[in-house]
């Protein structure tokens, strides 16, 4: 059967299961909309600005694990989405982004909504194309899906000039079932011989640790790496990114690492002796110094991306693979080989640990007069039962959320952790509730980072996505204004925000439930009447201190022992 | 460290733009870059020099393996290699002068490839210190113009770069 370009298009996102779309129409992709509009399987979601459609793809894709779809027009559609695209791109996150482009006689002619999205986005996506031949359509989708899934994933755009979706012109169309490209193909399996070098000094170890990060929930091996640590005994931190991949409440977790991570996370990962890191990539957040990293431990490094591997730090014993299959491996080998852990070390390692963590780094001091964020956080956790899917913002708010709320399961944190942007934690939220309507989903924000996509209230009417808003309102831009405290003598340069709506008012305007929380004591109230609006959206407007800080803090510099506590 | 590294890449638009970004995007530096069409049209052949310290290099060659156009990347200083560079340079050469430069032409394996009353143009070909030292030679003859392709490579002996 001949279809046209747009028709093609449809067909192959249905081919590839897509259920959902989040997109904003514009002149140049008016052939897909007609396509789309005249089909149901494959559902759209119209959002308010186009940065929020590639967010709410991104939040579902976090959320599945499935690929998130994307459709915008060209010029400033596909130009609003480049931020979109970087936060993905930063954080490994699989999304195919599709975009409009002029007619293919017009390229390059300056004509009206046209920018080189090829151009402009080859820096921030794992790979894009321009299809200039309707004949290409279906191969190049089903590149771009196999591309964006599979190695270590990322966001693909295709872009799509108008007259290659003419409803004009008809070719045959057929999908095809699967793809050879000679030029990629990404390493599945570990070295064996690697993986028994790393499983010996895993098991020669005194003061061993775990660190894991977002590849061990992108590449759906939480529970491996759960049954791995289990049968070691070893102590696990993980990443900001990485939240959800070790049980957060499990004994043999000491808390995320890094800048702002516990003490005791810190504090062993300095100290140990052999370092096992899992589907992380040793961002400058997490290791602080580099000079002053782990300065005796020798490490093992799992990661499907070899130029992660030795990128920031010389590693002993790399292993290039897909994370689930080396654990499994590992898990295999021990399972077979009998090999055991040194048990007299580790006691004597986790005494130390114990003590670390008798610091107590998390506590902070209640108030009667004033709301503590992290005192909203817990609540929230305890109210959730741990079992929300939470997204967030940027800022103090992410960093409370991810020290608070414990995670354990994974893909239920969900935030921009590499890119860092401001802004997503609300179209992120939408994503993932189109992806399970009948889960509990709340976004964890600040008054700063709302008012970047709070257009997207409307999306959420339109779809009816009635997620849960926790806003820390401290009327500062928080962690602006932390830094400007610790190393700016204090001078708030532009942190403090006037003029702030109404976000009760704001949020009823938007057709929502509003909520203004000021006292401590009204916190949990609040939030189980929140909670109870099972088909509300509810806007929580706590107002915080605004002088409370985020702690422990390895500033910038410092190494991972030279944290300022409380 | 000087490398000249080779990569087979699809033959297709914006290839030759991936590499250039990276190198621009990431800081790494590139001193040449030369790229054409090999016996298989199919695939390009880019043949560029960069500098760096090993971890540099192998992170270079790892980020390059990652783009999705490339086929196959060589560090060709691994083993050993030939390495030649092509030169058009364009001489004011006017009574003496113009013996001068058909000796050192002579001297240096070049051919005078374009002739005015007042001009030579020369063609040179070998490694870049050759051409440099050529340069050198000419002392106080002027140079008019100086073209050069950057450096390109091959590995020695019967195996070739193939994907």
């Amino acid at each position: 059967m001949n279809l046209s370009g747009a028709e093609i298009l449809v067909r192959c996102l249905q081919e590839e299961g897509v259920e959902h779309v989040f997109g904003y129409p514009g002149g140049a992709v008016l052939h897909i909309y007609d396509a789309l509009f005249q089909q149901d399987q494959v559902k759209h979601v119209l959002v308010r600005h186009e940065q929020g459609a590639v967010h709410a793809a991104d939040g579902y894709a976090r959320a599945t694990g499935r690929t998130g779809v994307v459709l915008v027009t060209s010029g400033p559609g596909a130009t609003n989405a480049v931020t979109g695209i970087a936060t993905a791109y930063m954080d490994s996150i699989p999304l195919v982004v599709l975009t409009g482009q002029v007619p293919t006689s017009l390229i390059g002619n300056d004509a009206f909504q046209e920018v080189d999205n090829v151009g402009i986005t080859r820096p921030c996506v794992k790979h894009n194309f321009l299809v200039k031949d309707v004949n290409d359509i279906a191969e190049t989708i089903k590149k771009a899906f196999y591309i964006a899934s599979t190695g270590r994933p990322g966001p693909v755009l295709v872009d799509i000039p108008k007259d290659v979706t003419d409803p004009k012109v008809k070719v045959p169309f057929v999908y095809p079932d699967q793809i050879r490209m000679r030029s990629y193909n990404p390493t599945v399996k570990g070295h064996p011989g690697q993986i028994r070098r790393a499983v010996e000094m895993m098991l020669a170890a005194k003061r061993p640790m775990i660190y894991s990060g977002g590849g061990v929930i992108l590449g759906r091996a939480a529970e491996p790496l759960t049954r791995l640590t289990r049968q070691l005994g070893f102590p696990i931190t993980n990443t900001l990114m990485g939240l959800g991949g070790y049980p957060a409440s499990d004994r043999q977790f000491v808390g995320m690492l890094g800048m702002h991570g516990t003490y005791e996370a810190n504090m062993a990962m300095h100290h140990c002796d052999v370092l096992i890191a899992i589907g992380a990539r040793f961002d400058d957040r997490v290791t602080g110094n580099l000079a002053k990293f782990c300065p005796t431990a020798k490490i093992v490094h799992i990661d499907v991306d070899p130029a992660s591997i030795s990128k920031n730090v010389k590693v002993d014993v790399p292993i290039v693979g897909e994370v689930d299959t080396v654990l499994q491996e590992m898990i295999r080998l021990l399972e077979h080989e009998g090999g055991q852990p040194d048990g007299e070390a580790l006691k004597a390692w986790w005494a130390q640990i114990e003590e670390w963590r008798g610091m107590n780094c998390l506590r902070y001091r209640m108030s009667d007069e004033v709301i503590k964020p992290q005192y909203v956080v817990e609540k929230l956790w305890e109210i959730t039962g741990g079992d929300a899917y939470v997204t967030s913002d940027v800022g103090q708010h992410q960093m409370w959320a991810a020290q608070y709320y414990r995670f354990d399961k994974p893909n239920r944190w969900i935030n921009s952790g590499g890119l860092g942007t401001m802004g997503f934690g609300l179209p992120a939220a939408l994503g993932v509730k189109t992806a399970f309507p009948e889960a509990e989903v709340v976004c964890i924000t600040g008054e700063g980072s709302i008012q970047m996509n709070i257009q997207e209230l409307s999306t959420a009417l339109q779809y009816y996505l009635p997620v849960k808003v926790v806003s820390l309102n401290n009327r500062y831009l928080g962690m602006v204004r932390q830094w400007q405290e610790f190393f700016y003598s204090g001078r708030y340069a532009m942190s403090y925000m006037e003029a702030l709506p109404d976000f009760v008012k704001l949020a009823e305007a938007y057709g929502h439930v509003g909520m203004r929380i000021e006292k401590p004591g009204d916190v949990e109230g609040a939030l189980r009447e929140a909670f109870a609006l099972k088909d509300r959206l509810v806007f929580m407007d706590f107002q915080t201190d605004p002088t409370e800080n985020v702690y422990p803090m390895v500033p910038a510099g410092a190494g991972l022992n030279e944290m300022i506590l409380v | 460290m000087r490398h000249i590294i080779s990569i087979l890449m699809e033959n297709e638009a914006g290839a030759l733009s991936r590499v250039a970004g990276l190198f621009s995007a990431r800081g790494y530096n590139i001193e040449s870059l030369c790229v054409a069409p090999t016996q298989d049209d199919t695939l390009s052949r880019l043949t560029l020099v960069t500098r760096g310290d090993d971890q540099i290099i192998e992170q270079i060659l790892k980020q390059l393996n990652k783009l999705i156009e490339v086929v196959k990347v060589q560090d060709i200083e691994d083993a050993p290699h030939i390495e030649r560079e092509l030169m058009l340079i364009k001489l004011q050469a006017a009574g003496a002068d113009r013996d001068e430069v058909m000796r050192l032409c002579e001297i240096f394996r070049g051919n005078i490839i374009d002739v005015t009353e007042t001009s030579y143009t020369a063609q040179l070909v070998g490694p870049g210190e050759k051409l440099d030292a050529f340069i050198e030679a000419l002392g106080r003859i002027p140079v008019i113009e100086v073209v050069r392709s950057g450096a390109l490579g091959i590995s020695r002996g019967p195996r070739g770069m193939t994907v």
